[in-house]
């Protein structure tokens, strides 16, 4: 380990010394101490992304509310759609609470999928705190809407999509489209969602989703100015596992009171079934750090309690938006819920969507 | 908005903001002397120090890192030959010449006042162009981002070297390369041979330091001699500044060719350096010897590269797009601060992007004037024998490739392109052609295809496309009258080469060429299993090469003595028959050996044992230099790791016992 060479340390030393102080260090003894230790955050993504982002918001509040007050540093590695790196913590982190990974929708979804790269088992992990996301569909005026209540017009009409990639966070969009028998043409390659919001902004594509926040800074004053009209929101999870309205946008349909809307009647059957696995690992479960299965309670516990006492910090409330997209990080049964609920599919459900996948797109997933 | 100007100005000048904008300008000129380590890896080491800071001064210190990593990458490039990183590739070619003529001191004080003016004259278009760079952003769709692609290409004209069939083969082989791992238009993986290295294709890196790095290092280890022989620097600092004076149209059309293309979202700017390059080729009419030493093939590149990354600033603040890996890691950075990038980067945020202003053309100016005070002692390492330089060298480029996906492979990977880039130098295929081909290929397969899929093949009507089409019909009628390789100009082709006249001489030339149309029909046997959207580009791409070949290989076999086509450094190079002259291959079996023993041992391990015996076997030195050398390299990777936070590749003895950190 490092610690001999930490700045960083210094700084956390210090904050200990503080917390002690104050009286606020609590019963170290019983419990699990990170004193002095140095916690490795493994990111598999490169520097810059939106989890390199995430991971690197939360490292310091980690180290600031983990008893004995470690060094927590962010890892990356990169590589294989994130799955290397994921297959390296499967391989070699030790059950100490020293070693964590963070994981995204790009984690979830290869192993959903059965990709061959994967080598790691989530229901192997414990769960330390899951951070949802939303985000907003939207198309363009020409096609005649005026707001939500108009998706019906969109029946008939050729939709075009700026898709990352058929196995990418964009396959959510894809299968929820073909739920509600949309005609979508997925034109692949983009680099990102905010590149595809330039392809709806040149008028190459008429229908796109953005996150939330990306949605609110850079889609709502589109909205405003009439060049984009909202449709609905992806929507959130409750704690009984239910598709609810985002509390962001509490004046947009979810996606199944959209369905409704469209035909009458609540989305089920296995297309629903595997539009909804996809949905949570993709949004409500899209980010999550996880510990090694074999790590004892109170390290866990130790995790989730820093996770969430953090969002009482000032620096928390102060970025949590932008960095977090106003979904607050959550910890305890939900996140328990929301790591079954984005980390499970049944064999025949990963067939049929591999199968369409293949067939439809051209898929393949690298045998 | 002047107000803003000025406010945003006067917010800037206090001492803590300079303070922090030097520490980003310190860090920012370091990276860039290090060959190969760029802006990513800038950026990742200031990344955990933003926490809680203030927003003017952790953007100052931001820019001040981005700003001058091209003004310092040129120091091992026009010294050692060596990009400093890849936004300087193509300042070698004429930079190194110069170095060696004994003119060093002339060819950086150019490139320095070069990259000032480029860099400044980013900051003024950014000033001026943020707030109506919306709409003309948003005209370049698919279908112009398709043509730019193709006017990027067009340079392979005026690089392709002696022989068009070989330029033109290279850069299919760059196409090749180019295109494997996912597929644009399915996602289906291509030329993986089972191999998870090659899902995400080849790092930009990788192929940089393989093809431009290690040739150079292999080259000056065969000579037990320092770099430069005589006066390192020479005279001609004031040279320099007239130099670019004297050129000051050309360093400000090549800082707008910069500007451009940094600006639109999606072509990213690693060719930007060849772009202007080209361009200066193309245009300077009053005696080119381009190649051999011509100080505006150093001007051009340095002023554009400096001035992209202002372009680039466009996009990532406007859209949040960043154009390039370092904007995309400066984005990460600016939503770490609470500031979120779109239209009220314009409106109610524009203090902010003016910041961003006023921070990168003093950053600028600062960077310049490091440079310059630091030319002197830094160029006192070409006196040094190049043996005792080697190790830092190879053991610095390899922890360079290792950033790419941290793993051994980042590392076989290097190897083997810096075989292939040994092999292309010594039979003159040209190594420009290949990398814009390798850069290039995703950026026009993907395009194509989406131009198509939104436009079908209208788009080939657009006014945007037709003037773009006309722009790159002129480069490559331009390009091919000023042909330039390594050893100058090259049009017209005369068959006066010097040359063995033996078929048997001919013989390695005529295998490497074979090997490369083993190495093409690979690939189009790879793309024959595909659908038609995956196979297309790399099938078309692999016939062009292979029919290049075809008309190549007649020429090598059967050409008369000097014919055009030949070449091979082995028989005709400047050192053959020259005393003391080592194997073409020691260099890299120093390269190899240092990836073999990582793969036992790990690299930290590694280059522990590595470090000394290069020392002391290779360049006979001294015990006490011999440990105090690789203390000082130990301590020195150890730092950078320890500040990037990063374990190094592991071997098998790491997969059986558990060594603690830096040997794990």
């Amino acid at each position: 380990m490092n610690t001999n060479f930490n700045i960083t340390r210094r700084v956390a030393l210090g904050l200990a010394v503080g917390a002690m102080a104050l009286g606020v260090a609590g019963p170290a003894a019983a419990e699990a101490n990170f004193s002095g230790k140095t916690v490795e955050w493994i990111i598999p993504f490169s520097a810059g992304g939106g989890s390199d982002t995430w991971a690197r918001f939360n490292a310091p509040l980690l180290s600031k509310y983990l008893p004995g007050n470690p060094v927590v540093v962010v890892v990356n590695e990169p590589g294989g759609g994130s799955t290397k790196g994921t297959n390296l913590f499967a391989a070699r982190a030790k059950p100490d609470g020293l070693t964590i990974l963070g994981t995204s929708g790009s984690t979830q979804f290869p192993y959903l999928l059965g990709d061959p790269r994967v080598r790691y088992e989530y229901k192997d992990w414990k769960i330390a705190m899951a951070s949802p996301t939303g985000g907003v569909v939207y198309t363009s005026p020409s096609l005649g809407l005026n707001g939500p209540e108009d998706i019906a017009m969109l029946k008939d009409k050729n939709l075009v999509y700026a898709s990352q990639g058929a196995t990418s966070l964009d396959l959510v969009p894809l299968l929820g489209f073909r739920l509600m028998d949309f005609d979508v043409q997925h034109v692949f390659g983009f680099k990102g969602r905010g590149d595809g919001r330039l392809a709806f902004e040149r008028g190459e594509v008429n229908i796109d989703y953005q996150t939330s926040s990306a949605y609110l800074k850079s889609v709502q004053p589109l909205v405003d100015a009439g060049q984009a009209v909202p449709l609905f929101s992806w929507g959130v999870l409750n704690e009984a596992g239910e598709v609810v309205r985002d509390p962001t946008f509490p004046d947009l349909p979810s996606f199944v009171e959209a369905y409704e809307t469209l035909t009458g009647a609540a989305p089920s059957g296995p297309e629903y079934d595997a539009y909804f696995a996809f949905f949570t690992a993709g949004f409500p479960a899209q980010k999550m750090v996880f510990l090694p299965g074999e790590t004892p309670d109170e390290i866990v516990d130790a995790y989730q309690k820093a996770f969430e006492d953090m969002k009482a910090d000032p620096d928390y409330q102060a970025n949590a938006d932008t960095v977090l997209g106003a979904y607050g990080q959550v910890t305890g049964v939900l996140a328990q819920a929301l790591f079954e609920k984005g980390t499970t599919i049944t064999p025949e459900i990963r067939a049929q969507v591999t199968g369409m996948l293949a067939a439809e797109y051209g898929v393949k997933l690298g045998e | 908005m002047v107000d803003t100007l000025l406010s945003a100005l006067s917010a800037l000048l206090t001492f803590q903001h300079l303070a922090y904008m030097f520490v980003g300008v310190g860090v920012g000129l370091m990276i860039g002397v290090i060959p190969g380590l760029g802006g990513i890896a800038g950026l990742s080491l200031l990344m955990p120090f933003l926490y809680g800071m203030e927003e003017t001064a952790a953007l100052a210190m931001l820019i001040g890192l981005v700003a001058v990593i091209p003004t310092s990458d040129t120091f091992s490039s026009v010294l050692m030959g060596i990009p400093g990183s890849s936004a300087s590739q193509a300042t070698v070619l004429d930079g190194f010449p110069l170095a060696r003529e004994g003119q060093a001191a002339r060819a950086l004080s150019a490139a320095f006042i070069s990259s000032m003016a480029g860099g400044i004259f980013g900051a003024v278009v950014l000033t001026g162009f943020v707030v109506i760079a919306r709409p003309i952003i948003l005209s370049f769709a698919s279908a112009e981002l398709f043509m730019l692609s193709l006017f990027g290409l067009s340079m392979v004209a005026v690089l392709a070297g002696r022989s068009l069939a070989k330029g033109l083969a290279a850069c299919c082989i760059g196409l090749v390369i180019g295109s494997i791992g996912g597929a644009p238009a399915t996602g289906e993986f291509r030329m993986i041979f089972g191999l998870e290295y090659l899902y995400d294709g080849i790092p930009l890196v990788i192929v940089g330091l393989g093809f431009f790095a290690i040739p150079e290092i292999a080259d000056l280890l065969r000579k037990n001699s320092a770099i430069a022989s005589g006066n390192a620097l020479g005279s001609g600092w004031f040279q320099g500044f007239r130099d670019w004076w004297k050129n000051i149209w050309l360093s400000m059309r090549c800082a707008g060719i910069g500007c451009i293309i940094g600006a639109i979202p999606g072509l990213g700017g690693s060719v930007v350096d060849w772009i202007a390059y080209g361009h200066a080729v193309q245009t300077v009419k009053k005696d080119p010897k381009f190649g051999k030493g011509d100080i505006r093939g150093v001007i051009a590149p340095e002023s554009a590269n400096n001035a992209m990354q202002g372009g680039a600033l466009l996009p990532t603040m406007l859209f949040g797009i960043p154009g390039s890996g370092a904007m995309a890691v400066f984005l990460g950075g600016m939503v770490l601060l609470g500031i979120q990038p779109g239209p009220s980067m314009v409106g109610a945020d524009l203090n902010i992007t003016y910041s961003v202003v006023w921070s990168l053309a003093l950053a600028n100016v600062m960077g310049a004037g490091i440079c310059l005070a630091l030319a002197i002692p830094i160029s006192r390492l070409t006196q040094i024998p190049f043996q005792r330089l080697a190790p830092f060298m190879i053991v610095l480029i390899c922890f360079a490739a290792f950033q790419a996906t941290r793993s051994l492979a980042d590392l076989v990977a290097l190897l083997s392109l810096g075989v292939l880039g040994v092999l292309m130098k010594r039979f003159g295929w040209p190594r420009p052609a290949l990398l814009i081909g390798y850069v290039l290929a995703p950026q026009a397969e993907t395009y194509f295809y989406q131009a198509l899929q939104f436009n079908s093949w209208s788009f080939l009507g657009r006014p945007g496309v037709i003037i773009i089409g006309l722009m790159t019909l002129a480069s490559v009628f331009f390009g091919l009258r000023n042909r330039v390789d390594e050893h100058g100009h090259v049009v017209p082709n005369e068959d006066d080469a010097p040359d063995v006249p033996s078929f048997k001489a001919h013989l390695p030339q005529i295998v490497f060429a074979a090997a490369m149309a083993g190495l093409l029909l690979v690939a189009l046997n790879d793309s024959l299993r595909h659908d038609f959207l995956g196979q297309i580009f790399p099938l078309s791409v692999s016939v062009v090469g292979l029919v290049m070949l075809a008309i190549l290989m007649p020429q090598l076999v059967r050409g008369k003595i000097g014919h055009h086509a030949h070449f091979d450094a082995e028989l005709t190079g400047d050192h053959v028959g020259q005393e003391g002259i080592g194997n073409l291959w020691g260099g890299l079996a120093w390269i190899a050996g240092l990836v073999g023993l990582t793969a036992l041992i790990g690299f930290y391990a590694a280059l522990l044992v590595f470090f000394p015996v290069f020392l002391w076997v290779r360049a006979k030195a001294g015990l006490l230099a011999v440990a105090l050398m690789t203390i000082g390299c130990a301590g020195f990777i150890l730092t950078l790791a320890w500040a990037l936070s990063l374990n190094f590749p592991t071997g098998l003895l790491q997969d059986s016992i558990e060594l603690p950190w830096p040997f794990r």
